[in-house]
């Protein structure tokens, strides 16, 4: 199948939503596509159906009212040429031919190599709060959470309302750099009131900075965790563990088309243009900087595609979600121990099963993958690329076609359809 | 086509390796093989269980055969009535 469009936006979280509503409203042809069955992003998930968040609900409506077409089930594989774009639709596939791309793609968790983070019921932190929002029972259930910053309050709060029994909030933040950030947020009145609302509602959770997971132990699923709390160490019986540090930009896509990445975010100017010309990136993938960032940037790229004046107001907003991201950056830097908690046995890479001890004697990525088959796997180094990082300093090579697995089929442009050649 | 006074069924009835499992509509085939305990999906190399992740579509862990298509990102398909969900672990 083939489409056509001015503008394609790869993610429809609260970033792509923004631009692709603004775009459609100024009458441009535009196409949203997402790997998702739904709109709404990570932040928004299953929103479109329980419309709950008065947010979400404002901006998914506008969106619905927009005029812009969305693909869900929609996973973008390949980019053979500017302005082509391969897609991969359940066993169906399309390519998009547009003017125009923001690129919307989000962001993922940092996951860091532990002993036993293999064992099921061992999750990120936001990917344990992502499955009971999409209907994982967790009434009654022991949840250990361990990671840093906004997304750990965030996570054990949905965990709470869901009924689960918090056991415990691991902060990896030293007390001084965690207390500075959290008392930085005046400037930031937003945050203050989302940090305070979050706090007040779990103040029944034993919480501590300078904690983070030594271990997660049990035979076919984890039964118990090993902590590190402020120098002393402490076990505890848990049904879950929910485990990363931080967020990290998804550059996959970005790479891919050519566009500059530099600190492990996307390259752009004032306007938001990548160094490859005509594509626009937005939210996560300028840094992390939550959902208020997201809507920022998706807002002015959408001025921005329509031809219309960004308002000072939107700049204005722009560099006070930038300051806010940099305080967050500086927070959640994972801090040296948690570098060196794999044994010589603990699997880097979960998809071909490297351990540790396999990745001795290699000195970068490359290397890496043609001795150790590290990041050969399904996921094609999406988990373990963040983890060798920030392990060994490993940065990531290019992206080649197919950025995700794909099949054969899909690589190939489709024929044109009989009507498509009459006209 | 005349409109239904019905209102929609709140739950699908799939099946996991065989089993009935009722979840509520929204539900998504990873959250579903945790509906009696901890989700599995998979086994490793080395034939030790496995399951989700991320659950974003980012760390491949929770694939599984859901109606005869092996691979399945579980984590970003939704339950469907009479689904079949078949895990290796
Ligand atoms: C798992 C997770 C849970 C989170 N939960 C919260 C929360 O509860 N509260 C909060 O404030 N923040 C949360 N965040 C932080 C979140 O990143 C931001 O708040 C916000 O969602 C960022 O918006 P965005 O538009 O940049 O990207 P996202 O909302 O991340 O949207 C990106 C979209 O792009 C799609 N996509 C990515 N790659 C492709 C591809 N190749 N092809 C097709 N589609 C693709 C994804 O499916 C996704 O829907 C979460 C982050 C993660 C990773
Ligand atoms: S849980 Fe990670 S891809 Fe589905």
């Amino acid at each position: 199948m083939r489409e056509a469009c001015d503008l394609v936006v790869i993610g429809a979280g609260p970033g792509g939503l923004a631009a692709a509503s603004i775009a459609a409203e100024a009458g441009l042809s535009v196409l949203v596509l997402d790997q998702q069955s739904q709109p709404g992003g990570q932040v928004w998930r299953g929103e479109a159906r329980k419309r709950e968040n008065r947010l979400a609900r404002r901006w998914l409506d506008r969106f619905a009212a927009s005029g812009a077409r969305f693909r869900p089930g929609a996973r973008v594989v390949a980019a053979p040429e500017p302005g082509l774009l391969l897609v991969e639709e359940g066993s169906a596939s399309v390519a998009v031919r547009y003017g125009r791309a923001v690129l919307a793609t989000g962001a993922r968790e940092r996951f860091l190599p532990f002993p036993g983070w293999t064992l099921p019921g061992v999750l990120g932190v936001s990917g344990l709060q992502v499955l009971v929002k999409d209907g994982l029972p967790v009434r009654g259930k022991r949840v250990v959470l361990a990671g840093t910053g906004p997304l750990l309050l965030a996570a054990a709060a949905t965990l709470q309302r869901h009924g689960a029994e918090v056991l415990f909030l691991a902060e990896q933040a030293p007390a001084a750099r965690h207390w500075g950030f959290a008392l930085q947020l005046w400037r930031h009145p937003g945050k203050l009131l989302q940090g305070a609302a979050l706090a007040a509602g779990l103040v029944s959770v034993p919480t501590s900075t300078d904690a983070w997971v030594l271990a997660a132990e049990g035979e076919a699923r984890v039964e118990r965790v090993r902590l590190s709390v402020r120098g002393h160490e402490e076990t505890l019986s848990c049904d879950y563990l929910g485990a990363s540090y931080g967020l990290v930009p998804n550059l996959e896509l970005a790479k891919l088309l050519g566009c500059e990445v530099a600190s492990g975010a996307v390259v752009v100017d004032e306007r938001l243009e990548t160094r490859v010309k005509g594509v626009h990136a937005v939210g996560e993938l300028l840094g992390i900087g939550g959902v208020d960032q997201a809507l920022v940037t998706g807002e002015l790229v959408g001025h921005v595609v329509a031809g219309k004046p960004v308002s000072s107001e939107l700049e204005r907003a722009w560099r006070a979600v930038r300051t806010f991201a940099e305080l967050l950056a500086r927070h959640d830097a994972p801090r040296d121990e948690l570098r060196r908690l794999a044994t010589p046995q603990t699997l880097v890479c979960r998809c071909e099963d490297v351990p540790l001890q396999a990745l001795e004697g290699c000195r970068d990525l490359r290397e890496a993958r043609l001795y150790a088959r590290l990041g050969m796997g399904a996921c094609q180094g999406r988990t373990c690329g963040a983890a060798v990082e920030t392990l060994f300093g490993w940065s990531g090579e290019d992206v080649r076609p197919p950025c995700l697995p794909a099949r054969i089929g899909s690589l190939r442009l489709p024929s044109p359809s009989p009507h498509t050649r009459a006209s | 086509m005349s409109a239904s006074k019905s209102t929609p069924p709140e739950v699908v009835t799939l099946r996991v390796n065989g089993r009935v499992v009722t979840v509520p509509v929204g539900t998504t085939v990873a959250a579903a093989l945790g509906a009696e305990g901890v989700p599995v999906s998979r086994v490793d190399l080395g034939g030790r269980p496995r399951g989700p992740v991320c659950g974003m579509g980012v760390c491949f862990e929770c694939r599984a055969t859901v109606d005869g298509v092996p691979d399945v990102l579980t984590c970003l398909a939704p339950c469907r009535e009479g689904q079949e969900v078949v895990t290796d672990a």
